[in-house]
């Protein structure tokens, strides 16, 4: 029996907030001695720290929900790609620091939004780690806009890059705002919130971080789909094959 | 030659044992030697980011993954304190980088040998971060002051360090056999290159009689590889594991473990830039300075602009 699932839906609904951040977080570590400058490696450091933070407590917390025998490591280490039920954004690899940065723009001025509601989640476990992720995003979110602006507004060749940077993961951001009837339920228990409310105050931010950065909106109407459901980009599958791979060779083992 | 008051002042706190200070006069040869070992300390810790870098992304759980994030971030901050240190002796951070760059300032050998395992994120924490603190106890004591300040901040977290590798070999040590067969192979392949961390033997250590006397260096290297060794066999024997050293022998006399000959060949051939990744350490770290041009051309930019508009609006 696979012991790497979880089944009651605010498990599922949670290991889908816990993926997005593991596998975001892990991205992140990839960057890490790679940054143009050490204090900005250690900023890689910090988000990728507290995203893979994030997601250990709430993988934790979902395997304790329902009969299920899971943890969190399992969860991590031991499902395949159309298990892990991440947006698209996340799992996008970057070629430089302009997709570092754009990734986590667009994703932290999503999950601002997203913790500030489920801070006031009727589940009260899920409230409080909402709260303590809000705090990190809000940090999270200030540092990538200010170098949005700055690599926006800084050299013609910062400018371009940047703007490419935007264009290129633009088509990932309207998943972030899918509702599903998994959403759906737990908006009506109280225990989650409905993304698509969250699309006009993420706009109405990202465009004002945009044109303080001398950058142009996208108006790509062509938006990827599928995380929610585990149709993911073709990059997912080398990220847990490397992310997985001690687990899958030494199985069983205490590390 | 005259002696100047500046001269006699600084001869007076070294035999005083007090700390010499970045706007006290000071020999050029006493302001070289620091630069020289401060600025290789500071890439040491930079390039040190590497091999274990190498394995955040196969962390084999999540904590352990987040252990070694961190351990890799606090080597930055190690970085970027010790670059501050050596700063104060007149050279810049980018003057510093591109010596590193151009092969002119070097870093520890220890880091050009590859980590093939998880078990080496262990052996690194604890016997690489080991031969580290022994030689940062005694740099604790160094006469120039900021060297000395950041040495006793920098220690606390290397001790934590190594306490962490430590714990990774224990697990590996009560684990499988696979597990204790990685372990084993990860000591086999760094014991030596941590005993060369030490450098030279004293009898061949051309900067030694110098720096002891100007109190830079306190202890000579054989005296911290001994106690170096004195202290880590036991935990090599603790972890049910060998040192890879057929003439490895405990004298009940002196109470002291005496080891084999160290072949020098290849420590040089590493510090000469032959060993197994001096290229690809040095590739990947000029790499990302270059790729992240644009960046800090950026930020200087943005940086100018700003203070354009100010100036417009005073």
């Amino acid at each position: 029996m696979n012991t790497a699932t979880v089944t009651t839906p605010l498990a599922r609904y949670v290991v889908r907030l816990a993926d997005d951040n593991l596998i975001l977080g892990q991205r992140l570590a990839e960057y890490i001695s790679e940054a143009p400058e050490l204090e900005e490696d250690l900023a890689i450091g910090n988000l990728s720290l507290d995203h893979i933070g994030v997601a250990m407590h709430l993988y934790e917390y979902a395997a304790t929900l329902g009969d299920s025998s899971t943890t969190a490591d399992k969860l991590s280490f031991l499902r395949t790609e159309r298990e892990f039920t991440n947006v698209l954004l996340v799992e996008q690899p970057h070629a430089g620091f302009g997709d570092v940065i754009a990734r986590q723009f667009f994703f932290s001025a999503y999950q601002t939004l997203l913790w500030e509601a489920l801070a006031s989640s009727a589940d009260t476990i899920l409230a409080g780690i909402s709260a303590k992720a809000l705090k990190e995003s809000t940090y999270h979110l200030r540092h990538a806009a200010s170098w949005v602006v700055r690599l926006g507004d800084g050299t013609d060749e910062s400018h371009d890059r940047m703007q490419a940077a935007i264009d290129s993961l633009w088509r990932f951001t309207g998943e972030l705002f899918e509702s599903d009837d998994l959403c759906a339920e737990m908006v009506i228990s109280g225990a989650g919130t409905d993304p698509a409310a969250l699309q006009v105050p993420w706009d109405t931010k990202v465009a004002a971080v945009l044109r303080e950065a001398t950058l142009t909106r996208p108006t790509d109407p062509y938006q990827a789909t599928g995380g929610r459901t585990g149709m993911h980009t073709e990059h997912l599958g080398y990220m847990l094959a490397e992310m997985q791979w001690m687990q899958r060779t030494y199985p069983d083992m205490e590390w | 030659m005259q002696t100047t008051a500046g001269e006699v002042a600084f001869h007076e706190l070294i035999d005083a044992d007090e700390k010499i200070e970045p706007r006290d006069w000071m020999p050029d040869g006493y302001r070289k030697t620091l630069i020289r070992q401060i600025a290789q300390h500071a890439h040491s810790e930079v390039i040190g980011m590497q091999p274990e870098a190498n394995w955040i992304t196969r962390a084999p759980t999540l904590q352990r993954k987040m252990t070694l994030i961190a351990k890799v971030q606090d080597e930055a901050g190690h970085g970027l304190y010790l670059y501050s240190a050596a700063e104060t002796l007149g050279i810049s951070r980018d003057e510093m980088q591109q010596l590193l760059h151009e092969g002119k300032q070097k870093y520890s050998s220890i880091f050009n040998y590859p980590t093939l395992s998880w078990a080496d994120m262990g052996t690194i924490g604890w016997l690489v971060d080991g031969a580290a603190i022994v030689n940062q106890i005694a740099l604790q004591r160094t006469s120039y002051g900021p060297y000395a300040r950041a040495m006793v901040k920098i220690c606390k977290e290397e001790s934590f360090h190594a306490r962490q590798g430590y714990s990774i070999l224990l697990a590996l040590s009560r684990g499988t056999d696979e597990q204790r067969a990685m372990l084993q192979d990860s000591i086999n392949r760094w014991w030596w290159p941590a005993l060369m961390m030490f450098g030279p033997h004293d009898s061949d250590s051309a900067n030694t009689p110098q720096s002891i006397e100007w109190k830079i260096k306190r202890v000579t290297n054989d005296e911290l590889r001994q106690l170096y060794i004195d202290q880590t066999v036991p935990q090599a024997h603790y972890l049910g594991c060998t040192v890879p050293d057929p003439d490895l022998d405990f004298d009940v006399e002196t109470g002291h473990w005496s080891i084999g000959a160290i072949n020098w060949d290849e420590f040089w051939d590493t510090v000469k830039g032959n060993g197994r990744l001096n290229r690809e350490r040095i590739t990947h770290k000029v790499k990302a300075w270059d790729d992240g041009a644009w960046v800090r051309d950026a930020a200087t930019a943005y940086a100018h602009k700003q203070q354009t508009k100010l100036e417009k609006t005073a």
